[in-house]
C-alpha cells in the first residue's frame, strides 16, 4: 500500500511511521516500543525546528551559508566536523542508555521489541564509529594540524568542504530514519546474508548501506587530504621529524584512511548490487561467499580501529608533554611505534574471525601478529608515563582524561592480548566480553582523547578557556561511569553472555547488567556535564578570555597566534629549526617577533561544492533507500551540474591586502606587551589571558 | 576423570611452568600443587569466584570459568595465565601513574629536567619486556592454537559421536547420524567419549558454543565447519547461538545433557521408540522463524511438548548433506548410515560441494 503511488514515494508507506505498529496493534509491547521511537521522532523533528528558528530569529541564515557552510577554512571545517561529532554522540549515548535499561531488566523479558533492539544498536555502533567517532577526530585533525606544521589550509580546501558535506548527508540519513523507520538490525558490521534481501528485504539495511557509502568516501578523500597536506604544506625548516607527534599520528591515520576506507566502500557497493540489480556477491545461494563480505570488511575495519586511536595518541602526546612542561620522552621511538602500529594494522584483519573454521596455522599467525601491536602500544604508555617523570605536572582536565586514559587503556590491552589468543577468543567471540573490550579502548582511549582535545583546544578555536568546575565533574562521570558500565560486560562476557541479546535466562546475569546501567546513567550525567560546561563558559567568555593564544605554555606552533586565531593562520610563514618550535622560540626570547615585511596572502574562495555534493549525495541516498527513482535521478543530476558547474568558477581565490595582515598583526602584538604574563599556578583562573611567563633554561615558569 | 593431559591439552598457567614448557623441561615435580587436578580446580575456582565476584555463587555460574570438559578447561588456564604474564606490564601503569601525577605535580619540590627526553636503558627496558612477554605468550598461544583447534578430533580410546548440527531460525537441530535419531532444544551426549559435531546453516550465519565444553565455530550457509568437544563431568550446560541473526537471537539456547553410557543407551532407545518423523511437513515448520519450543507445540498440535525437546526418529539420511548442498532433501531417501560425516580428517574447510 503506497500513499500516492509508487513513482513519488517508492517503497514508502504508513508503516515508516515509528507510531504505526502502537495504532495498527495496540499491545503493550507496541505502545511502549513506539512511544519511544515516536519520542526520538519528536525529538529530530523539534531539533530541527528550534536550530532553524533560531538561526531565522536571529537572522543569521545569511553569516551561517557565507561564514561557514560555503567556507573552506580548515579550521571552520574542523569545527563543523566537531558539532556533528557531538550532536551524533548525544543521539547514540541516549542509546546505549536504553539499551542498558533494557538489559537491567531483561531477566525472562524487558520493555523492548526485538526489532526496536536491534536498530538500537545498529544504529548506536554506526552513528559511534562513522558519524561521533570519524566526524571527530577529522575535525581536530583538519583544526589543528596546518597550524602546527605552519601551513594556512590544506591542501585540497574544496575537497575538504566536500567530504564535510558528505559526513554530514550521512548523519542527516541515520537521523531521519528515526522519523521514517526503520533502520537495519544487522549490527554495525551488517554481515550478509543477513543483510541480503533474502533474509532483509525492507529499506532498514539500505539505510546503513548509503550511510556507511557517504561516510567512507568522505573519509577516503579527508585522508587524501591530510597525507598531500602533511607531505607538502610543511612551513620551510619542518622536517618530518620536527613535527609534533599528533602530526605524525595525523600521518599515520591518513595513509590508513587512504588504503583502509576504499575495502568498505567496495564491500558496501558490492552489498549493493546483490540487493538492487540481483547480482549474488555475498547471498546464501547461487555462488555468493558471505566470507568475501567478512574478508572485505575486516580489512577495512581492523585499520578503521587505528584511524580512531592513533590520533587520540597524538592528543595524549601532546597534553602529556604541555602538562609536565617537560619534551616527550623518546619522540623517535614514539613515531617508530605509531609506524610500527600503521603498517602492523594491516596484517591481522582476520582476528575478528577466528571462528570461521580456517586451519589453525592462520589463526595462531594471525594471533601472533595482534599480539606484536601490543608492543608498541606499551612502549608508548610508558613513553607518556615516562614524560611525566621529573615534569612539573599540572592535573588540568585534559590530563585528568589522559591520566584516566594510561590506567583504563592497559587494562583494555590486557583484554586486547586475551581475544588475540585463538584458543580463548573461541570462548568469548561475539560475547560481552568482546564488547567490553572495544569500549573499554574507544571509550577511554578514542573518546577520551578526543574530549581532551577538545577541552585543550577550544581557548585556541573560540578565545575562551572552558571553565574548569564542569570539566573536571564530567571527566571524573566518564572514567567511573565507563567503569561501572563496562567493567560488568567483561565478567558478563567470561559468563557467557552473548552480544546484542535482548534478553536472558540467567538470574546469574542481573547484578551486572545493573550495575552497568548504573554507568550508562553516569555516562550520562557526564554529557550533561559536558554541555553545562559548555553554557557556563559562554557565558562567562569575558573572563576566560585567553586573547594572546598560548593558555597552557603551549610547545608546538597552533600556540604562536592569538586566539582564536586569524583566518590566514600566521602573518608571515614561519622557518623551524627544531622540533617543538614554539618552545624552543620562547625559549631563546624569538617569540613575538615582527616580521621585517608582510606579503599579501592568497586564500581559496568560498564555494558551494560541498554544500551542494552533500545535498544531493543525501537526496540519492535516501531516494535509492525508499526506491523514489526519480530523487535518484534528481540527485544525480545535481552533483554532474555541480562537477561541471565547478569547471566554469574563475574565481577559486580571494587575497587579504598586506595592509590588513599587517594591522592584524600589529595590534595583537600591541596586546602581548599590554598583557601580565602568569606561572602555570594560575592556569585555569581568569587572570591567564594566554600569556605564560617565559621559561627559565627551559624550565616552566 | 581423565587426566587433560592425556589428551594433550594441558597448559600450566604459572610463569615457571610456562618456562618449562617453553624450554621442554620433563620433570614438573615442582609444578604438581598446580597440575594436579585437585589443586588446579581449587586454585582456579578461588581465582575464578574472585575475580569475578558472582553474587549468586560461584557453582551455578556459566561459562568456561567453571569448565565441564577438557578443552574449556585448557581455555580457562590459558586465560589466567595470559592474565597473569600481561599484568607484569600493567600493574606498574596502576601505580606508577597515580604515583608520578603526585610526585611530580606542580607545586612539589621535586627534581625537575624539562629537556631530559631519552634514555637508552629505559627504552631497552620498556621495549624489552614487552617482547619477551609477547614472545613468551607466542609461544603458549601457537601450541595452544594448534592442540584446541576445534576441528581436531580429540584423543580418546573410545570412538567419537558424530553429531550434525544444522542452525535454523531460530533453533538446533542436532542430527545423531549413527543412530538415525534427531533432536530439537537439546543435546544429550555421553560423558568421557569426544563429541564430533559438523555444523551447517539452513539459515543465515550462526555461532555455535557450549561454553562449559569449549567452542565456539561459526555455522554457514552452504558450508561445513566442524567442532571437536567432551565433557568429563556429567551435568547440565548451556548452549547457544553467538551470532546476531535477528529477532529470535536472544532465545536460541539449549540444553547439553551430559550422561553416563547406560543414561545415553536409554535416551537414543526413548527417541527411537518415541521420536516422530522428521518428514516434509516437519521440514516446513522448522524452516519457519520460531524458536524449538514453537515447533514443539506446533508438531503437538498445540499441546505443550511432553520432555523439554523435540524428538525425531525417521529422517532422510542426507538431510544434513542436503541442506549443506542446497540440494532438495531426498525425502524418500533411506535411513542408512551416511557416509559423509565419518571423515574427521582435518582441512574439510572448503564450501560443501
Amino acid at each position: 500500500m503506497t500513499l500516492f503511488g509508487a513513482p513519488l514515494l517508492g517503497r514508502m508507506t504508513l508503516d515508516a511511521l515509528p507510531f504505526r505498529d502502537m495504532v495498527q496493534h495496540p499491545t503493550r509491547e507496541n505502545i511502549v516500543n513506539g512511544l519511544i521511537a515516536s519520542g526520538a521522532a519528536l525529538m529530530v523533528i523539534l531539533a530541527a525546528i528550534t536550530v532553524l528558528g533560531l538561526i531565522t530569529w536571529y537572522g543569521k541564515w545569511k553569516t551561517l551559508w557565507c561564514d561557514w557552510l560555503t567556507s573552506v577554512d580548515h579550521k571552520k571545517i574542523g569545527i563543523m566536523f566537531i558539532v556533528i561529532a557531538l550532536a551524533m554522540l548525544a543521539r547514540a549515548l541516549v542509546e546505549a542508555f536504553f539499551m542498558r535499561a533494557q538489559q537491567a531488566v531483561g531477566l525472562d523479558g524487558g520493555f523492548l521489541s526485538p526489532e526496536h533492539y536491534g536498530q538500537l544498536f545498529t544504529t548506536h555502533g554506526t552513528i559511534m564509529i562513522f558519524f561521533m567517532a570519524m566526524p571527530f577526530l577529522t575535525g581536530i585533525i583538519n583544526y589543528v594540524m596546518p597550524m602546527q606544521i605552519g601551513a594556512r589550509d590544506v591542501s585540497f580546501p574544496v575537497m575538504n568542504s566536500i567530504s564535510l558535506g558528505l559526513t554530514a548527508a550521512g548523519a542527516a540519513l541515520a537521523m531521519i530514519s528515526l522519523v521514517l523507520a526503520p533502520f537495519s538490525t544487522g549490527g554495525w558490521t551488517g554481515y550478509p546474508p543477513f543483510t541480503e534481501l533474502a533474509a532483509n528485504p525492507g529499506p532498514g539495511v539500505d539505510y546503513w548501506l548509503w550511510a556507511i557509502t557517504l561516510s567512507t568516501l568522505s573519509s577516503t578523500m579527508t585522508g587524501i587530504n591530510f597525507a598531500v597536506t602533511l607531505y607538502k604544506k610543511r612551513a620551510p625548516g619542518m622536517g618530518l621529524m620536527r613535527m609534533p607527534l599528533f602530526c605524525w599520528t595525523a600521518l599515520c591515520t591518513s595513509i590508513l584512511m587512504i588504503f583502509g576506507m576504499p575495502p568498505l566502500t567496495v564491500a558496501t557497493g558490492l552489498l549493493a548490487l546483490d540487493r538492487y540489480l540481483d547480482f549474488h556477491m555475498f547471498t546464501a545461494d547461487l555462488g555468493g561467499n558471505m566470507m568475501n563480505y567478512i574478508n572485505l570488511f575486516w580489512a577495512f575495519g581492523h585499520p578503521e580501529v587505528y584511524i580512531l586511536i592513533l590520533p587520540a595518541f597524538g592528543i595524549y602526546s601532546e597534553i602529556f608533554s604541555t602538562f609536565s612542561g617537560k619534551r616527550l620522552y623518546g619522540y623517535t621511538a614514539l613515531v617508530i611505534a605509531t609506524m610500527a602500529i600503521a603498517v602492523l594494522s594491516f596484517t591481522v584483519w582476520l582476528h575478528h574471525f577466528f571462528t570461521m573454521g580456517q586451519s589453525a596455522h592462520i589463526n595462531a599467525v594471525f594471533g601472533i601478529a595482534t599480539m606484536l601491536i601490543g608492543i608498541p602500544t606499551g612502549v608508548k604508555i610508558y613513553d607518556w608515563m615516562l614524560t611525566m617523570y621529573r615534569g612539573r605536572v599540572r592535573l588540568t582536565v585534559p590530563m585528568l582524561y589522559a591520566c584516566g586514559f594510561l590506567i583504563l587503556f592497559s587494562i583494555g590491552g590486557l583484554s586486547g592480548i586475551i581475544l588475540a589468543t585463538p584458543s580463548i577468543d573461541y570462548q568469548i567471540h561475539n560475547s560481552l566480553f568482546l564488547v567490553a573490550h572495544f569500549h573499554n579502548m574507544l571509550i577511554p582511549g578514542l573518546l577520551f582523547g578526543m574530549l581532551a582535545g577538545y577541552t585543550y583546544w577550544f581557548p585556541k578555536a573560540f578565545g575562551f578557556q572552558l571553565a574548569p568546575r564542569w570539566g573536571y565533574r564530567a571527566a571524573w562521570s566518564w572514567i567511573i561511569g565507563f567503569m561501572l558500565a563496562f567493567f560488568p560486560l567483561y565478567a558478563l562476557g567470561l559468563l557467557g553472555m552473548p552480544r546484542r541479546a535482548l534478553s536472558f535466562f540467567n538470574p546469574t546475569y542481573l547484578p551486572w547488567t545493573i550495575s552497568a546501567l548504573l554507568g550508562a546513567v553516569l555516562i550520562l550525567f557526564a554529557f550533561f556535564g559536558l554541555i553545562m560546561q559548555l553554557w557556563q563558559s559562554i557565558k562567562q567568555r569575558a573572563s576566560l578570555a585567553v586573547p594572546i593564544g598560548d593558555p597552557w605554555d603551549g610547545r608546538s606552533l597552533e600556540w604562536a597566534m592569538p586566539s582564536p586565531p586569524p583566518e590566514y593562520n600566521f602573518p608571515v610563514l614561519p622557518s623551524i629549526n627544531s622540533h617543538d618550535a614554539f618552545a624552543r622560540q620562547k625559549g631563546s626570547g624569538q617569540h613575538y617577533e615582527t616580521p621585517e615585511y608582510y606579503e599579501d596572502i592568497v586564500l581559496p574562495a568560498n564555494t558551494a561544492m560541498g554544500a551542494a555534493l552533500g545535498g544531493a549525495g543525501f537526496l540519492m541516498a535516501f531516494g535509492l533507500t525508499w526506491h523514489m527513482w526519480w530523487l535518484v535521478i534528481l540527485g544525480a543530476v545535481a552533483v554532474l551540474v555541480s562537477l561541471v558547474g565547478r569547471g566554469f568558477v574563475r574565481q577559486t581565490t580571494r587575497t587579504i591586502p598586506a595592509a590588513v595582515v599587517e594591522n592584524q598583526h600589529r595590534a595583537w602584538m600591541n596586546a602581548v606587551l599590554e598583557t601580565t604574563p602568569i606561572t602555570r599556578a594560575d592556569e585555569q583562573t581568569p587572570a591567564n589571558q594566554g600569556l605564560p611567563v617565559s621559561p627559565r633554561e627551559g624550565a616552566v615558569q | 576423570m581423565p587426566h587433560p593431559e592425556e589428551h594433550g591439552l594441558q597448559v600450566p598457567y604459572s610463569l615457571p611452568a610456562l618456562l618449562g614448557m617453553i624450554i621442554d623441561v620433563r620433570d614438573h615435580n615442582v609444578l604438581k600443587v598446580f597440575s594436579s587436578p585437585a589443586g588446579r580446580s581449587r586454585f582456579g575456582a578461588i581465582v575464578s569466584c574472585l575475580a569475578l565476584l558472582a553474587l549468586s555463587g560461584c557453582s551455578s555460574a556459566p561459562g568456561f570459568l567453571w569448565p565441564n570438559g577438557p578443552v574449556a578447561d585448557a581455555q580457562r588456564q590459558h586465560l589466567w595465565l595470559v592474565i597473569a604474564l600481561v599484568m607484569i606490564v600493567v600493574l606498574p601503569v596502576f601505580i606508577l601513574t597515580p604515583w608520578l601525577v603526585w610526585r611530580y605535580r606542580y607545586k612539589s619540590q621535586a627534581t625537575y629536567r624539562p629537556r631530559w627526553s631519552f634514555s637508552l636503558w629505559v627504552d631497552v627496558l620498556i621495549w624489552g619486556v614487552p617482547v619477551v612477554i609477547v614472545a613468551l605468550l607466542s609461544v603458549a598461544l601457537w601450541k595452544n592454537t594448534i592442540n584446541l583447534d576445534p576441528y581436531k578430533p580429540i584423543a580418546s580410546d573410545k570412538p567419537p559421536l558424530r553429531i550434525q548440527v544444522i542452525g535454523l531460525d531460530w533453533k538446533w537441530l542436532f542430527i545423531y547420524p549413527d543412530h538415525h535419531i534427531a533432536t530439537l532444544g537439546q543435546l544429550v551426549i555421553p560423558v568421557d567419549r569426544p563429541v564430533s559435531f559438523t555444523l551447517t546453516s539452513a539459515t543465515v550465519m550462526q555461532s555455535f558454543i557450549v561454553p562449559a565444553l569449549g567452542g565456539q565455530i561459526d555455522v554457514m550457509n552452504r558450508m561445513v565447519t566442524r567442532l571437536n568437544l567432551m565433557a568429563d563431568h556429567t551435568g547440565e550446560f548451556m548452549g547457544r547461538n553467538m551470532q546476531y541473526n535477528g529477532e529470535g537471537f536472544y532465545a536460541q539456547q539449549f540444553t547439553t545433557r551430559a550422561v553416563s553410557d547406560s543414561e545415553f543407551a536409554t535416551f537414543i532407545d526413548q527417541v527411537t521408540t518415541q521420536g516422530q518423523p522428521l518428514n516434509a511437513h516437519a521440514w516446513g515448520v522448522l524452516k519457519q522463524q520460531n524458536n524449538w519450543k514453537d515447533v514443539a507445540r506446533i508438531l503437538n498440535d498445540g499441546l505443550p511438548p511432553p520432555a523439554p525437546m523435540v524428538a525425531f526418529s525417521q529422517l532422510p539420511a542426507s538431510l544434513f548433506q542436503d541442506v549443506a548442498r542446497h540440494q532438495p532433501i531426498a525425502w524418500n531417501g533411506s535411513t542408512a548410515t551416511d557416509t559423509s560425516g565419518k571423515d574427521t580428517s582435518h582441512h574439510d574447510r572448503t564450501p560443501a560441494q
